[in-house]
């Protein structure tokens, strides 16, 4: 505290002290706020409009090259009977992954990020908007290809899903454990290739990942093998069933 | 790297509360940040330096205080500093934890200048 006015000084402002006395009042706030207050309305937001369309938000996560795009089209390919999808994808550039979805035949919306290395609440809202919720089941959000910067972003999804391809280290949720601790699901993908690679250790893979305090399943996937996909599209029903024995009847009017 | 990004929000936040307290100048910024927020200070630190040209905080100072790891744990109760990859309880060994502090990304404090007949708030 400055002994002549009551403001506070900190070591990283007292260079500015000498200037208190010139006509003006200093006054120290105390905030308490979230730096990401903004984003995580618009999450909370998002997440209440898609649970009053009874629909399910996937965050789908990886490094760039782990397989989500392909996971997305034998999701499709098996699902597409039993749910009504939609995508938001999410890229630097390029509609390429949009147009692999919707080579499948269900609704995808692309959202180009430009520099930004990972998706927020508010691309998501406005590419929400370029959907129709009412004829949807689940919605699954293909994030940026990046394992640090999206971590950070809520986007109003009701599960995070993380890939972690056999190709990759089995150390990666070490490496990167503030998105690995922020996931429900972590996918072990391209499990096809495991019988060629003998460096990876699924088990250490596990055990990096129960190191973060994570309960999280990690369930052995390979998009080129239908059999090898039952685990995930198992826990999408089981996800999908709690949300609609919770999700309450329509609303006439929703908040926007 | 969405520091940038996070300043962004940042600066918007501090125009905001300027704006609401009268307040001409932001002079200093303090953050509390955790690792496990994802956010590395020091990128964060250079990009508020961009970030806030031309803003209410064009001379703010900005101060981050890192805050540690600490984990409860579930199984034995007690609770025990930890490493962000690594929050294991410190005492028993059990993965069964619950993070108490590390995932702050918290504007904690602003330093207001506010022009004299203007009555101090906070």
């Amino acid at each position: 505290m400055c002994d002549t006015c009551g403001c506070n000084i900190t070591p990283g402002n007292e260079v500015l002290a000498h200037r208190h006395h010139e006509g003006h009042d200093h006054t120290a706030v105390e905030v308490l706020s979230s730096l990401l207050d903004a984003n995580d309305h618009q999450a909370v937001h998002n997440r209440a409009h898609f649970r009053s369309h009874g629909v399910l938000a996937v965050n789908l996560m990886s490094s760039p090259g782990a397989g989500k795009t392909a996971l997305l089209e034998a999701t499709i390919d098996a699902l597409g009977r039993e749910f009504r999808i939609g995508v938001i994808e999410g890229d630097l550039e390029t509609e390429n992954d949009a147009a692999r979805i919707r080579a499948r035949g269900v609704p995808a919306v692309q959202i180009s990020t430009g520099t930004a290395c990972h998706l927020d609440a508010h691309m998501v809202h406005e590419a929400v908007h370029a959907l129709d919720l009412d004829a949807l089941d689940i919605v699954f959000i293909e994030n940026v290809g990046n394992l640090v910067c999206p971590a950070s972003f809520d986007l109003g999804q009701h599960r995070n899903v993380t890939l972690l391809s056999v190709t990759e280290g089995a150390d990666k949720p070490a490496k990167y454990p503030v998105m690995f601790r922020a996931s429900d699901l972590v996918l072990l993908t391209k499990c096809d290739l495991l019988e060629l690679l003998d460096d990876f250790d699924p088990a250490a893979a596990l055990a990096a990942l129960r190191a973060l305090a994570s309960e999280a399943p990690l369930l052995h996937t390979a998009a080129r093998r239908a059999p090898a996909l039952a685990g995930w599209l198992d826990w999408l029903r089981t996800v999908a069933a709690g949300l609609r024995a919770d999700t309450p009847a329509p609303q006439p009017a929703v908040a926007e | 790297m969405h520091e940038m990004a996070i300043c962004q929000a940042l600066i918007d936040q501090l125009e905001t509360l300027a704006a609401d307290r009268g307040a001409t100048r932001v002079t200093g910024v303090l953050l509390r940040i955790g690792p496990l927020s994802g956010v590395e200070p020091a990128l964060l630190d250079r990009a508020f330096g961009l970030a806030r040209a031309g803003t209410v905080a064009e001379q703010a100072s900005l101060r981050i205080e890192r805050l540690p790891v600490r984990v409860s744990c579930r199984h034995c109760g007690r609770s025990s500093e930890a490493a962000p990859n690594r929050l294991l309880c410190g005492h028993c060994g059990d993965y069964r934890t619950r993070l108490v502090s590390g995932d702050e990304l918290q504007l904690a404090r602003a330093e207001l200048e506010i022009p004299d007949a203007v009555e101090a708030a906070g």
